[in-house]
Parts: structure tokens; sequence; C-alpha cells
């Protein structure tokens, strides 16, 4: 194994552990509850856009229509709540399973699509989600689900009075969605995956299992966006198909990928801590007017952005590699 | 019904399958065809039928700038080309919405009265609302010519190798940046088109573009990509479609159909009804 690799890996895992550790200590000293807030979003964003970047980045297949597997952990976990009074525990973890299910069943036909006709189709099956859902008076049809108020604790994991319980728990899943995006990076599938992003007909012919690693990586994303879901689920405490299932969701799991870099370990999370406080703060300080104002800086930005860093910003921490022709001509002259 | 997406679908067809470029803001395309339809009515009291061209005519402008000033450097940019072409149009419709609702207001607005609104023709009994008609008529005309552009002209061809190879094209003296800068004000003056036509009948407001925008892409993968005739076969398929989901299924779930429409017919040729790539 290449030693620069191993070494940078392991100074990632640092910089992770760092970082956490930073981050824990944050609300003590940020009491705002309105900052609270972004902060929770930003993690929970940073979460899912990492679990977003596992299947598109990594595997390259490119969904915008992850906001169905949202979805689908957010009613999860508020029907079996709701109606059979199971605790939000369980919940969120048959809302990842369910999803990362239905995920392999969706991939099965979908998979065998390119290029654009597989992104049309993760948006189309969304679209179609959605629709049934707004339809499906059962699970509350258009007017969604109110979470009933019990009292706050751990255990039916409702707090109404303090965010930090939230906080520690978008933490912890932001940690957990790196750890499985740092593991997976040097592990059989990661290879796999990259390979498939790269040059599919080539991976296959050397032994990849191409369908099956597009499966693994559907279900892992599926089911980690699923628990980002059923925990946005809890946090609002009220949900109905637009909020969780639109397709703004799908956007904005891609878009801090995109931003940050598509395909890296630390570009979701770098694109969320830099997309979300922005969008919330263009919201509320020049998006009150109604005017429209917070959409244009917003999608200025995007543009912006896109256009002149297409690897990332990411790239700008990168120390540039030499281009071959120099390291050629420096091993040649010494 | 369907030739309407149908002709909404063209200009998508041509810039999405033509220069393999996903145009994201296609709905704000329309979106903005039909505020200009709308305000052209509004200030000067022209109809929607006369302002037509002028409106299709801004829109040519209009898309060759966009070309210019985002687009080519999409196209261009050395890493995850696809990821920056969907998302900096993303970024335009955004921005376009933004402006929409900065100057023209969220409010819904339409145009109250003019020469075909509201009016309807029989032919044979069946009473056919006119605007439709005349919309279904120009989408007609509109696939025909552009076939006829794209497979009998100089200039259709240059578009078609540009895609193929750009490369290639520059050594025989074609100037790629002009070529796809017109192939662009192209698609979006048969948005124009569109929206001057559907301004007679529907709202026009900021999102109007949105939930047509979906349609449009379904539409012309439906038909396969690279393909001017797939997307009119497709514009036909999903309102055929979306006229028999109407009548078995509720009002809501009107546009299930189409989505599940091309799903079957995408898993069952991957590359659309007749498309290339």
């Amino acid at each position: 194994m290449d030693k620069a690799f191993i070494q940078r890996r392991r100074r990632d895992l640092v910089v992770a552990a760092f970082l956490t550790a930073i981050a824990a200590v944050v609300p003590m000293f940020v009491k705002d509850v309105y900052v609270q807030n972004i902060m929770v979003l930003t993690l929970m964003y940073g979460a899912l856009s990492q679990s977003w970047n596992i299947l598109s980045g990594y595997c390259g297949q490119i969904s915008l229509g992850h906001a169905l597997y949202f979805g689908l952990g957010a009613y999860t976990t508020a029907i079996l709540f709701t109606k059979f009074g199971v605790l939000p525990w369980f919940g969120m973890l048959s809302g990842g399973v369910l999803s990362a299910i239905i995920a392999m069943a969706l991939g099965y036909p979908c998979f065998r699509l390119g290029g654009h006709y597989f992104v049309i189709a993760t948006i189309v099956i969304a679209e179609i989600t959605l629709l049934l859902f707004h339809n499906w008076d059962w699970a509350g049809a258009a007017l969604g689900i109110d979470i009933p108020v019990r009292r706050d604790s751990w255990v039916t994991f409702q707090f109404t009075r303090s965010k930090l319980p939230y906080f520690y728990f978008a933490l912890a899943l932001a940690c957990v969605a790196w750890f499985v995006t740092w593991w997976l990076e040097d592990s059989k599938w990661g290879y796999w995956w990259r390979a498939v992003k790269d040059n599919p007909i080539a991976a296959e012919s050397l032994g990849v299992d191409v369908f099956n690693s597009k499966m693994g990586a559907a279900a892992v994303s599926a089911f980690l966006v699923a628990i980002g879901g059923s925990f946005y689920a809890q946090f609002v405490s009220y949900i109905d198909p637009e909020s969780v299932m639109g397709f703004q969701f799908s956007l904005l799991m891609a878009l801090p990928a995109v931003l940050g870099g598509i395909g890296t370990l630390w570009g979701p999370l770098l694109g969320a801590a830099i997309l979300i406080p922005l969008t919330e703060l263009t919201r509320s300080y020049i998006g009150g007017s109604g005017r429209g104002v917070d959409l244009i800086v917003y999608g200025g930005l995007i543009i912006a952005i896109s256009l002149a860093r297409p690897q990332g910003l990411v790239s700008l921490f990168s120390r540039k590699p030499k281009p071959a022709a120099n390291q050629v001509r420096e091993a040649v002259a010494s | 019904m369907g030739l309407l997406y149908g002709l909404i679908a063209v200009g998508l067809a041509l810039i999405f399958g033509l220069m393999d470029v996903v145009n994201f803001a296609h709905g704000e395309f329309l979106m903005i065809a039909m505020y200009a339809t709308f305000f052209l009515f509004a200030f000067f009291a022209l109809d929607p039928l006369l302002s037509a061209p002028l409106v299709a005519a801004a829109l040519f402008i209009f898309g060759a700038v966009v070309y210019l000033l985002i687009v080519r450097f999409a196209v261009r940019a050395k890493a995850n080309t696809g990821m920056v072409q969907i998302f900096s149009t993303f970024g335009l419709a955004v921005l376009m919405r933004g402006v929409a609702q900065y100057f023209f207001t969220p409010d819904y607005r339409s145009i109250p009265h003019s020469w075909l609104g509201g009016k309807t023709i029989s032919i044979a009994g069946i009473y056919l609302p006119q605007p439709q008609l005349i919309g279904a008529l120009i989408a007609i005309a509109a696939f025909a010519g552009l076939y006829f552009f794209i497979h009998r002209t100089d200039f259709g061809r240059a578009l078609e190798a540009t895609r193929e190879d750009a490369g290639a094209v520059a050594l025989v003296g074609i100037d790629k940046n002009k070529v796809f800068a017109l192939g662009w004000g192209l698609g979006a003056a048969l948005v124009g088109l569109a929206g001057a036509v559907m301004a007679i009948f529907f709202y026009v407001f900021p999102d109007v573009g949105a939930s047509f925008a979906t349609i449009a892409y379904v539409t012309v993968a439906l038909g396969g990509f690279g393909s001017v005739f797939g997307a009119f076969a497709g514009g036909i398929v999903v309102g055929l479609v979306e006229a028999i989901t109407t009548l078995i299924l509720p009002p809501s779930l009107k546009t299930v159909g189409i989505y599940g429409v091309y799903l079957l017919v995408v898993f069952v040729r991957p590359r659309g009804l007749f498309g290339s790539i």
C-alpha cells in the first residue's frame, strides 16, 4: 500500500476527531437558539450529503431522488410512533432498513439505465411517491402527521425545551456518515465504486461486479439518508409530504457535495458548512421581504461556484500534485 | 394538450438531446416567455398570437446569451462536467425565479381576454378549445420545421456534427461556440413560442415553469435523446397518458400516469422510444 495514502487517511481521522471535539463544545458558548438551529441543520445536511455522496459521488450514479429515502425515514418513524406507539429509535432503524430494501428494489431496474435516463428516473420515482403520499389518507395525505408531544427524554427522542440533544444527535450522525465513508473509501467496495464510476465496462471486464456494487452503494446511501429523515421528523415534529419528500431535499442533499467536492471525503461536510448557514441567513435577513432576493443571491452563488471550482471547494485545501512531466524531469536531473 | 407538452419539449429536445446539455432552467425560460407575453398584452394590448414571434425572437437572444455567459464555461469544465452543467443551469433557474419574484411579484396573473381565449371550435361534433388547438398546430409546424432544419440544412448538420466530435468540427472550420449559441437560441425561441401560446389559457407566476419542466424532461427522455421525432412522439404519448389517467384516477394523480409510463418505457427500452444516445 502507498505510504502517503496511509498517512493521509490517518491524518483525516485525526482531523475528524479534532473537528468533532471542537463542534462538541461549541454549544457551550453559543446559547442563541437561532444559531443552534442553523448548526443542527448544517450537521444534518452534511450527514445527508455525505450519504448521497456514497452513491452519486463515489459510485457515480447521480440521483436527484434521494428525497424519497429521506421522506420514507421520516414517515416510517412518524407513522410507527403515532399509530402503533413504537419508539422513534426503532422507527428510525426500520425506516433505514425499509429504505435500503426499497433502494435495492428500485435499483434492480434502474441501474440498467445510463446518464440522463437514470437521473430522470430517480426524479420521477421520488415525485410519484410524493404524489402517492399526498393522496394516502391513512398516512395523513396532504395534511401530514403531527407528532404528539410527550415528555422530554431520550427515550421518546423529543426535546421541546432545548435544541442541544438534537445538536448532539446530528453531530453523531455526521460523524457516522463521515466514518462510514472513510472506512468504505479504502475497502473493496470503495475501489469497486470508483472503478464503476470511471469506466463501468473496463471494471466489468476486470471482474468487478458492477451491478451489485451499485446496489451496495444504493443500500448504504439510502439507509443513512433515511436515518437523517427520521431525525428530521423528530426535530420539526410535524411532517407533510411536501416538507419531507419534496424535490428541494434531493437538491439540498446533492448541492453541498457538489459545492464541496463530489466523490471526496470532506467535500459534503465542507459544502454543507458553507451552503446551509448561507441559505438560512439569506432567507432570514433578506428573504423576509418575500421578493426573492434570497433566491437571487443563492442562485447566483451556485452558478459562480460551480463554474469557478468544478472540482469542488475541497480542492482549495489539497496541495497540487506536480504535473507528471515535471516529476520525470526532476527524476532525470537528480 | 399532448402536443403542447411536445411544443415545450421540442426546445428542450434541441438543447438537451442534440447538444447533450441538461438545461434545468428550461421551465424558467418558459416562465419568462409567458411573462413577456403577458406584459406585451398588458402594456401594448398586443394579442398573444401577434406577440408570439416577438417573444420567440427575444428568447432567441436570451438563450444565446445564456449559452455564451454560463453554459459555454460549464461545458468546458475539466472535472465533473455533467454535474457542473446540472448545477449551473439549476442555479440559473433559482436566480431567474428570484428575479421574477423581485420584479413581477409572486402574484398570479392572467390574460383576461384575447382573440382565442375561452373560445371553442367544433370539429365533427367534438368541441375543442381554440388556444389548445392553435398550440397543437404550432407544435406540429415547429416539429416539422426543426426536423427539416436538423436534417436538411448545413447548420443542422453542423450542430449534430459538433455534438459528436467538437475537435474534428473545429478542424473543418466550424466555430463550436457559434453553433451552440445559435442552437441554444433556437431552443429558447421554441420555448418562447410555447410560452406565448400557454399564456393565453394558463396563469403566469414565478414558479409556473417547474411543473411543466419535469414533464418536458420526461417527454424528451421518453422519446429518446438525440431524436427530434422522438420528442414529438413523446409529447403525444404524454398527452394521451395524461388524458387516460384523469379518467381513471383522481386529478391530483394525473402526473403519476405520465411518470409511470416513462419508467415502463425506459425499463424495457433504456434509450427511450427513438433514442440514439
